[in-house]
């Protein structure tokens, strides 16, 4: 969270205040910025009352600013699909689960290190997105949606089915502390996962920002335009299509990693559909193919997701009438909700609110200049 | 011999269902290139309205004979309404963004079922059916529940009046006609987009109905349900052809035919992997197949 607000309010209130000048000098650094407040959340003890439940720097907060970095990094590498390919997909949620599921049985079951079994985990994430990519590749548009989508129904189909009881089922799979490292084990040590996490958010957006603009990613965004003058230009798509999708899922195999750290086991939950479809409401919800969006839309859609429930169960939406506390007490449904405006009001995501409110704003102040003038 | 005849009319009653739901994603589709994710939702809405009649919300609606037949009046009627509603406010603004429609309708998916669930609870609830449909009934030594033989009527009596207006009124021929060509309809001076709010209702219409009559099947209803059968339906209508109404039919019979015999032969959830499987297998072979043809 501490990401995305002040950076998003700095804009907002910049855009309001001062010419275009300026707020691109801001612009420039607020990444920084950014980067720093998360740096310091571990060292800080500064409450954010209604955002967060007690002190920032407390194990429990470190958590869900954990998991919100992951989720927006995990956005963010969904979107080199979506956003800067054109493809959507409804199957990323399997080399998600693949990183976090062949990491645990590697390392429980063969009894090898983390570091080893991360890295095999991180493989058969890799593999699995090659073999099958390949295979759903080959068809396009709306069909490519539903190879995806029928491909990552059966991965979860197997998983919850618990084939020789591998996967633990609907159970899903813990990981026995002592088989941890040290370091990363214990409530105590929470803030070690949170540095994980912040790594694999600098390491996917260096890697999104690094492949984008490459000469690859030139072609993905052709291949978003216009995908036959590609063709015509004598560039074979399926190919450029491909490293998207590989790049993708091994950014989500790492985050899977991350995430089974994060959370102490692969649950099944990671391998649903759903969850796909969450990745995807929160590309769009922040602005697909946009450098930030994702990002904040990952790390709203989580925060959502885990405060509001207790948000909704505070005294003063308790007091409210039924017919506004029970849509409250739903986060999903308000998450919902709000896509669904976003799409069809705000095309681009809330990072193209600033641009959207500008003239707004302008306008208004003429207004006022020339009302003052006489 | 019992075994067979109880999965084969099992079967036919889960394909039933799949073609309740699968008629109307089908001609959405065909007509209007949307791939409706919000119709398991409708599914739920039906579900949950005729759930709320029978339970003694409606005068004149309960769970048994002529009540119940009301209560699956008011669930089909609730579902139509959310259908066209959703053609209205979210479909209708977005007609020149497709993938922006397809977005919409995964945003009410997701958000409808979580309503539901504030409102009645995450839990399954009890579905209170007539007693006449709850017993069996014994065909060549087998004891068969009587509510997959209603799910099999009602899916069969929507597949004749779907032919029958398809084929017999100036609106099915414009429907159909639509999803041939879209853009010749419109050019011949024709307004399309009054055909689409049609569909819209009458897929909301056979959505809403397999939701109230899915409820006898599975004896209760809860939230996901629709979302669940969703992946099923899509099955059907690649198989079938997208826009094609006959073909959903025959489609629907075979998957939920092949999910029975599989799923009880081998081991269970293999059937619903194979059917998944089925999907990948026909659009990498037949990546053509998912045009709009009318059959």
């Amino acid at each position: 969270m501490t990401t995305a607000t002040p950076a998003r309010e700095a804009a907002t209130a910049a855009d309001a205040a001062a010419p275009a000048g300026s707020l691109q000098r801001y612009g420039r650094w607020w990444p920084a910025a950014g980067l720093a407040a998360l740096l310091a959340a571990p060292y800080s003890s500064l409450p954010l009352p209604g955002l967060l439940d007690g002190p920032i720097g407390s194990a429990g907060n470190l958590q869900l600013l954990a998991l919100c970095l992951v989720f927006g990094a995990l956005a963010t590498g969904y979107d080199l699909l979506l956003g800067r390919t054109g493809l959507l997909s409804f199957g990323h949620a399997l080399y998600f689960a693949a990183g976090s599921y062949a990491t645990e049985l590697i390392m429980v079951e063969a009894g090898l290190p983390f570091a080893v079994a991360a890295v095999l985990g991180l493989c058969c994430g890799i593999a699995l997105a090659a073999a099958l990519g390949s295979v759903a590749l080959r068809v396009g548009g709306i069909a490519f949606s539903m190879v995806t989508l029928a491909f990552a129904q059966a991965g979860s189909i197997l998983v919850e089915r618990d084939p020789g009881g591998v996967t633990g089922g609907e159970e899903g799979r813990a990981i026995p502390a002592d088989k941890l490292p040290g370091s990363l084990a214990g409530i105590g040590n929470t803030v070690n996962l949170y540095w994980i996490a912040l790594a694999y958010l600098v390491l996917t957006l260096a890697v999104v920002h690094w492949a984008v603009n490459s000469p690859t990613g030139r072609v993905w965004e052709g291949i978003k335009e216009n995908e036959r003058r590609v063709e015509v230009l004598g560039l074979r798509p399926y190919g450029f299509k491909l490293v998207a999708f590989v790049l993708a899922g091994a950014l989500a195999a790492v985050g899977g990693i991350v995430h089974l750290l994060l959370t102490g086991g692969a649950t099944p939950q990671t391998t649903t559909s759903d969850f796909t479809l969450s990745l995807l409401v929160m590309v769009v919800l922040g602005g697909s193919g946009s450098r930030w969006g994702p990002l904040i839309g990952g790390v709203l859609y989580t925060w959502a997701d885990h405060r509001l429930g207790d948000l909704a169960g505070s005294q003063t939406v308790s007091g409210l009438p039924s017919v506004l506390r029970v849509p409250l007490s739903q986060p999903l449904f308000l998450l919902g909700a709000l896509f669904v405006v976003t799409v069809v009001a705000l095309p681009g995501g809330l990072t193209r609110l600033p641009a959207r409110l500008r003239p707004a704003l302008t306008a208004r102040q003429r207004k006022t200049a020339v009302r003052l003038r006489p | 011999m019992s075994t067979v005849v109880l999965l084969a009319v099992t079967g036919l009653g889960l394909g039933a269902l799949y073609f309740l739901v699968a008629a109307g994603l089908s001609l959405i589709f065909g007509l209007m290139d949307v791939l409706n994710f919000a119709h398991g939702a409708l599914l739920s809405v039906g579900a949950y309205g005729t759930w709320w009649a029978a339970d003694g919300h409606l005068p004149g609606a309960g769970s048994g004979g002529l009540g119940f037949v009301l209560a699956v009046c008011f669930g089909t009627a609730v579902g139509t309404v959310a259908a066209v509603l959703l053609e209205l406010a979210l479909i209708r603004p977005l007609y020149d963004r497709p993938r922006e429609q397809v977005l919409a309708t995964v945003g009410v998916g997701l958000a409808v079922p979580a309503l539901l669930s504030a409102i009645w609870g995450p839990d399954a609830r009890p579905f209170p059916g007539p007693a006449a449909l709850s017993g069996t009934f014994g065909l060549l030594g087998a004891h068969i529940p009587v509510n997959r033989l209603v799910l099999i009527g009602a899916a069969a009596a929507v597949l004749v009046a779907l032919r029958l207006f398809l084929g017999g009124t100036r609106h099915g021929l414009v429907v159909r006609a639509g999803v041939e060509d879209r853009a010749m309809v419109t050019a011949l001076g024709i307004d399309v987009r009054r055909a689409f709010t049609l569909v819209f209702a009458i897929g909301g219409a056979a959505a809403a109905l397999g939701g109230a009559l899915g409820g006898l099947y599975y004896g209760s209803v809860d939230p996901g349900q629709g979302t669940s059968l969703l992946i099923f339906a899509f099955v059907v209508v690649v198989m079938g052809g997208m826009g094609s109404v006959a073909g959903a039919a025959l489609a629907a019979v075979g998957v939920g035919l092949v999910q029975q015999f599989a799923n009880y032969y081998t081991a269970s959830g293999l059937g619903d992997l194979a059917v998944v499987v089925l999907l990948a297998a026909l659009l990498l072979l037949k990546p053509r197949g998912i045009t709009g043809r009318l059959a």
